[in-house]
């Protein structure tokens, strides 16, 4: 019956709502359990260049130069970033303004990410139904709003690149597959478009402009070559490119380097096996092989040209053309020989086996299943799913933080699966005699893989389960007399599908268990693992209840306040960003890492003794120092444990700077008394223990014990001459310091304190 | 024998529509300018880059755009039937237009 129809209708816009409701409010735990803020290190860079596009306006910050950072050289902003967070969160800001809703431009970047996650789970849904139909699109846009791995970039408060990327990556996707099944250049357009918002958001967008190349490539290998595959993939090449250079930060990299030589390739194949397809069109056979055979030597010739031609380019970079960030991930040794920077990076790491169960849980084991489904009903929509599994598998072996590419194509190859298998189980338990009225259920004649688009009852209630089967088998006789398929295949699906009764509930109910687990599973994971904002810290207290540590925005406001606007800050580059949108203070380094030997100044000063790191720092006009040091508290991530990635980045630049003699005779890195001279010389030694055995024996009665080495240190009485403590954060875990103008004469600084210093260095704790 | 393919592949393609001649005429003539292009840039160098791949990208782009429409209203053309050729045209000016806003933005 009609109505039945449309309650199915109805209830998949429904599920829809629901599923991305859900997706944004399973991001919101870290604004519940601590505040609205910022997370992490490289979003507080995209917020303070959102604030300048909403305080300034977008061609000032278009062409800016900023020289608050890298001091003294400055660094483009315009042509250094990826403008398309920016720009999103600052129209969304403006149109909100407009529409007199005066929210904070801080609030409006925490929640563009939950935002855009709710909008990647609409586009999941579009790509998979055009794959295989409705219900199969339900299930993967509900995989894919709670999927762990992806939550865990886009939490409410992570206003990272990541966060609108993923959405722009399956949309054009989602574009690109509609246009391959529909064939009209209205769709190729908006997948151009989607091209656009791509490139604007994400260096990830190589992966598109290579993955499409090679899933064109394959189908004109087995033979799916059609024209709406060339609607779909050759103005996309075209407009796309020109999209990309007008970019900044692309420009013309789009035609010189190696990472689009694959869309240039499939552009000119494409061109080629249309063309011979035309001619076959048009001649006779004999005339036809004539022709080949004439042609075919000449072409090879032209071909053999041309590739020694783009050999040759390619052959003159020592990287055969690709750029650096690209040469990472294709060979995964590249960065720890050559770029120590890249390979000091913890998201840069390889996954291990842990992490992917921890980021994708049950779909790990669908998504094989899923490549089987796709290829069982083979169209050209499931063999791109397939392709984009499999490259996507690939990179995120590499990387771990490229999981985040790999999450929407599991969450699709397994919706593919358990979709199927919802298919079959309600199937056959439409064909029980006793619930139906008709022997045989004509609705198992399926869809062979044609475009789902259509809204179908049986699609929709395949996925709500059996329950109200009795009521829905007059619309599935509806629905099935407008398939193609005739009757003779649907009596032999039936006999096919008909499991037993006792069989279909009991898979059902364990499909819905294995779903529940899903769900328990990523609601723990967001909630425990992926919300903490790195900036705050929590620990559980004896009484219940939790105890913050916000030593750093502490120091941050303490800089703000209470030193010169102009003042330069060193540190090291982690906490660039950090400093630069928070103390708004001049930096030397900060997470760019775009000037190596730069860094590699502030390695060699933070390794030098401490006169040789006066005069560095001096010659770099800086005026504080500070140090992450965690010692007191227990905080693992400290500077002083990141000391040797200091030391082997100021070595790669400086050759005084051996790593060896920062270790001990065995090999070993430590800070006790065993451990090297030089170490316990350093400047970054002197920096952190300074005062340290007095406080320690105050705090916890231990003298001098280093709570995340966890043994006492080598030097306890720790004398600066050259520098200064101005202030200490409440739990030691941020250290200023500041340069002085000349060291002191006096060999006992603890005399000189008295007088002398811009503010008391109050000591808390 | 080749001058008598070179007939036979002549004689077949003069039972085409006029319409489709005439977006053929026009593939032609987006190859031919983005070829003058390409001699230019050889003959007196690639500066300004920008200036030059608008240029050559807005041939290629319009070429490809060509294609696809003649592809679509080329009654011989059995994958396509669920598009009338009007439709087809007005999605060629649309994406015509989206083109040349971008190639003209890039030109500098």
């Amino acid at each position: 019956m009609r109505l039945f129809a449309k309650v199915g209708e109805a209830s998949k816009y429904l599920a829809l709502v629901g599923i991305c409701v859900l997706a944004f409010s399973i991001r919101l735990f870290s604004v519940v359990k601590y505040e609205s803020v910022i997370h992490e290190f490289d979003p507080y860079f995209n917020y303070r260049v959102t604030q300048f596009l909403t305080k300034e306006g977008f061609y000032e910050m278009w062409n800016w130069f900023d020289d608050r950072t890298w001091y003294p050289l400055g660094r483009v902003i315009g042509g250094t970033v990826y403008p398309g967070l920016i720009f999103t969160a600052g129209s969304m800001y403006r149109i909100l303004h407009f529409f007199n809703i005066p929210i904070h431009v801080q609030e409006v970047c925490v929640f563009t990410a939950p935002l855009f996650s709710a909008f990647c789970a609409l586009a999941c849904y579009g790509l998979v139904s055009q794959a295989r139909g409705p219900g199969a699109g339900l299930l993967a846009a509900l995989f894919v709003g709670m999927v762990p791995s992806y939550i865990s970039r886009s939490v409410a408060g992570s206003y990272d690149n990541e966060g609108v990327a993923i959405f722009a990556l399956v949309n054009v996707f989602y574009w690109f597959v509609k246009t391959v099944n529909t064939g009209s250049v209205k769709d190729s357009v908006l997948c151009v478009l989607a091209y656009g918002y791509m490139v604007l958001s994400w260096g990830g967008y190589s992966f598109i402009i290579n993955l499409l190349p090679l899933y064109c490539l394959a189908c004109v290998f087995f033979g799916r070559m059609t024209g709406r595959l060339y609607v779909a993939f050759a103005p996309l090449v075209a407009i796309g490119t020109a999209m990309s250079a007008s970019i900044p930060v692309v420009g013309f990299n789009a035609v010189l380097m190696s990472e689009h030589f694959g869309a240039f390739f499939a552009f000119v194949v494409l061109h080629v096996a249309l063309l011979v397809g035309y001619v076959r069109r048009m001649l006779s056979r004999k005339h036809f092989y004539v022709l080949t055979t004439l042609v075919l030597g000449g072409a090879v010739a032209a071909g053999a040209v041309v590739a020694s031609a783009v050999a040759a380019y390619v052959g003159k970079s020592p990287t055969l053309g690709w750029t650096g960030r690209s040469m990472t991930l294709l060979d995964p040794t590249y960065a720890s020989r050559f770029v120590p920077i890249i390979a000091s990076v913890s998201e840069h790491q390889p996954p291990q086996w842990s992490s992917y169960i921890m980021d994708l849980h049950i779909l790990v084991a669908l998504a094989p299943a899923g490549i089987l489904a796709c290829f069982s009903r083979l169209t050209d929509a499931t063999l791109f799913l397939v392709m984009y599994g499999l490259t996507a598998v690939y990179f995120s072996g590499v990387m771990i933080r490229l999981m985040l590419v790999l999450a929407p194509a599991v969450c699709c190859l397994a919706a593919v699966a358990l979709s199927d298998l919802l298919y079959v189980i309600c199937g056959s338990l439409r064909c029980r005699p006793l619930f139906s009225l008709f022997p045989s259920s004509e609705d198992t004649a399926a869809a062979e893989g044609d475009a789902g688009d259509d809204a179908s009852a049986g699609g929709s209630g395949s996925k709500e389960g059996a329950a109200g089967a009795a009521g829905e088998e007059a619309t599935p006789k509806k629905k099935s007399k407008s398939r193609k398929s005739g009757s003779s295949s649907s009596s032999a699906a039936a006999k096919v599908y008909a499991l037993p009764a006792v069989v279909s509930y009991g898979l059902l109910g364990m499909v819905l268990v294995l779903l529940g687990l899903y769900v328990v599973h990523c609601i723990h994971a967001s909630a425990d693992m992926y919300s903490s904002p790195s900036i705050v810290l929590q620990s559980p207290r004896q009484g219940g209840g939790y105890y913050v540590f916000d030593d750093f925005r502490e120091a941050y406001a303490w800089l703000r306040h209470n030193t010169h606007p102009d003042a330069k800050v060193a540190s090291w580059w982690d906490y660039g960003y950090q400093t630069t949108a928070m103390a708004n203070r001049t930096v030397i380094v900060d997470n760019n890492t775009w000037n190596t030997s730069h860094i590699a100044t502030v390695g060699r000063a933070m390794s030098s003794p401490e006169a040789k790191a006066w005069q560095i720092y001096r010659s770099l006009d800086v005026e504080y120092v500070f140090v992450v040091f965690g010692g007191l508290v227990g905080y693992p991530s400290d500077d002083i444990n990141k000391f040797l990635w200091m030391v082997r980045i100021g070595g790669g630049v400086y050759p005084e700077i051996k790593e060896k003699d920062y270790l001990t005779p065995d090999g070993d890195y430590r800070v006790d008394a065993a451990g090297a001279k030089t170490m316990l010389n350093s400047l970054m030694y002197k920096l952190s223990y300074y005062d340290f055995a007095d406080e320690s024996q105050l705090s916890t009665g231990q003298r001098g014990i280093d709570r995340v080495r966890g043994y006492q240190i080598g030097r306890l009485n720790v004398k600066l001459n050259y520098f200064e403590e101005v202030f200490t954060s409440q739990h030691w875990m941020m250290r200023i310091y500041r340069v002085r103008d000349q060291p002191l004469r006096d060999p006992h600084p603890r005399a000189a304190k008295k007088g002398k210093g811009k503010a008391p260095a109050p000591r808390r704790g | 024998m080749l001058a008598e393919i070179v007939k036979a592949f002549s004689d077949e393609y003069k039972k085409t529509p006029v319409r489709v001649k005439v977006l053929d005429a026009f593939l032609v003539y987006a190859l031919a300018t983005a070829a003058v292009q390409f001699a230019y840039m050889l003959l007196v160098g690639t500066f300004p880059f920008n200036a030059f791949l608008a240029g050559f990208l807005s041939c290629v782009g319009f070429f490809a755009l060509t294609v696809c429409l003649r592809m679509q209203v080329d009654p011989a053309n059995k994958e396509f039937s669920g598009i009338s050729p009007e439709r087809a045209f007005a999605d060629y000016c649309l994406a015509n237009l989206v083109l040349h806003l971008v190639v003209w933005n890039y030109m500098g």
